[in-house]
């Protein structure tokens, strides 16, 4: 009985005060976005970073004028150095290969590139890439050695512009949360205002406080999982159409944004969104109803 | 001679104390409350004790803080000295969260009826069990017993602005006296009100007096002060200027 009385309540409500509510949950859920975006991201940095992990190499390009001799010693300390775990030799010619390979469609590029320019090189996955810049500084110098890169540094700007969007996207969060949470404030002393008739008579009979607090703290609570489920929403169109869609070539070079990390988000965004709600609707009543 | 002497000067033993206490429904002793920002009016030193089934007037003029009095029973204010008891329970010291509970044990009306206009007269008494948690059989058993009670049989299911002042107040009655309180404050219950209407709402509050319910009433009606001849209080400036066993109005 007074569960219906307190959904009907709720219902009326946000009916009575509709515009501010539209308000309220759009807010809401643009904040809700930006939070989901910022955590995927930072669950993705995470992901990319263990897929790297494994897969990065330390290259070691060496001159074109190199006898065979010395490629041979500097593969053999290679296999005998502390950091690396795996060596594999790659010659002019399966350099070429993999050239022609990676830019097969643009054939114009292949035409203009002489099979001899290409360096032999030595493919390197080492135990922790953390290691690579002492390795490369082993090798950097030696006769034969073109050029020591790593391919951590590379993925270090990737990472930068990642981190740079995560941040982005929670100050975006952050600052729509304060202006949902000035919303639901303003909504819940609108809507006690609004009922300040029933709420002085509930009072005056002795109606306890959570009974007399319900109704408001549930219509904060409502909108606010309305705006995470149309965050949610949003997250995933953005999955389909920008990240597997429009831009999918761009993210090609690095591991898929997963849909069990989307998934995951409802019950976070809702969560987050129905507790921070909630606080606020209370906390904003014990300033315009008291006991 | 104020009626409360009597008590001061009882022996201070336990069960002299005890006695007092099961007798008393309210004390209030050496009670002071002031409004240092406002201007509302404030109380001083007011010692008033009221007996189970008594039926007592505060009257004053505009601003001598009867108001005040009826909030600080209702715990809407908590004194700035003093003590506040009614029934068994030390309305000083009480919990913020167990204000709800003490409610219940009180009724009250005020001078404009405080009904919800969008609800029936039924519907407005059945909202004071609904939000204590009564369930529906209890409601449907014992509204119409109380509309009955309070003369509005067959009026259970007009709204507000169906009913006349008089009927309005009777429905404001019922919902307070619905929970059977130990103590009824009636605010000014017939402020809005014309002479005739007037006592018939005093004739209902006077039955209920009887069935050893405590009333208190604040009031600037004379004549029903001068007709009913109950205890009158009076205050002037915040403090209890006369206190009188069958008192009229001025």
């Amino acid at each position: 009985m007074r569960a219906k009385y307190v959904m009907s309540e709720v219902f009326l409500g946000l009916w009575r005060n509709i515009s501010m509510t539209v308000a309220m949950i759009i807010t809401m859920a643009v904040s809700l976005t930006m939070l989901g975006a910022g955590l995927l991201l930072y669950n993705q940095v995470d992901v990319i970073e263990r897929y790297y992990q494994t897969n990065l190499e330390v290259v070691i390009y060496l001159d074109r004028e190199i006898t065979e001799e010395v490629t041979d010693q500097i593969h053999s300390d290679l296999r005998s150095n502390q950091y690396v775990a795996e060596v594999e030799f790659e010659s002019k010619e399966k350099a070429w290969e993999r050239f022609q390979e990676t830019f097969s469609e643009s054939e114009e590029l292949i035409a203009s590139v002489n099979s001899e320019v290409l360096p032999a090189a030595f493919r390197i996955k080492l135990k922790d890439i953390d290691n690579a810049p002492l390795l490369i500084e082993e090798y950097a110098g030696r006769d034969g050695v073109y050029q020591a890169t790593n391919q951590r540094e590379i993925l270090d700007d990737v990472f930068n512009i990642l981190g740079g969007a995560q941040k982005l996207t929670l100050i975006v969060a952050l600052v729509q949360g304060v202006a949902a949470l000035m919303l639901v404030a303003n909504t819940i002393q609108v809507a006690a205002y609004s009922r300040r008739r029933e709420v002085a008579i509930m009072k005056l009979v002795g109606a306890p406080n959570w009974f007399v607090q319900a109704p408001f703290v549930m219509e904060a609570v409502f909108a606010g999982i309305i705006g995470a489920i149309f965050a949610f929403g949003t997250l995933i169109a953005a999955k389909v159409f920008v990240i597997d869609g429009q831009f999918s070539n761009l993210f090609s070079l690095m591991p898929p944004v997963e849909w069990n990390s989307v998934i995951l988000l409802l019950p976070i965004l809702a969560g987050i969104a129905a507790v921070i709600s909630a606080v606020t609707a209370w906390i904003t009543l014990r300033f315009n109803i008291k006991v | 001679m104020p009626r409360y002497a009597t008590h001061v000067l009882e022996p201070l033993d336990r069960g002299g104390a005890l006695a007092a206490r099961l007798r008393h429904v309210i004390q209030l002793e050496g009670v002071n409350k002031h409004y240092p920002r406002s201007n509302r009016p404030s109380v001083e030193d007011v010692n008033v004790f009221i007996d189970k089934g008594e039926f007592v007037f505060f009257i004053g003029p505009t601003g001598a803080g009867k108001s005040t009095i009826i909030k600080l029973l209702l715990r809407e204010e908590v004194p700035d000295k003093g003590t506040i008891t009614v029934g068994d329970m030390d309305v000083t010291k009480l919990r913020r969260w167990k204000v709800p509970a003490y409610r219940r044990s009180i009724g009250c009306v005020f001078q404009d009826f405080r009904l919800l206009p969008n609800r029936t007269a039924a519907e407005n008494v059945a909202f004071a069990l609904e939000v204590i948690g009564k369930p529906r059989s209890v409601a449907r058993r014992v509204v119409p017993e109380v509309l009955e009670l309070v003369g509005l049989g067959g009026k259970e299911h007009r709204y507000p602005h169906e009913l006349s002042g008089g009927e309005q107040q009777r429905v404001a009655v019922a919902r307070a006296f619905v929970n059977r309180p130990l103590l009824l404050l009636a605010d000014e219950p017939t402020g809005n009100l014309d002479p005739d209407t007037s006592i018939e709402i005093m004739r209902l509050l006077d039955r209920i007096s009887r069935t050893g319910t405590t009333i208190v009433m604040v009031t600037h009606d004379s004549n029903i002060v001068n007709q009913m001849r109950r205890r009158v209080i009076e205050i002037e400036n915040g403090q209890i200027v006369r206190d009188q066993a069958r008192g009229v109005y001025g």
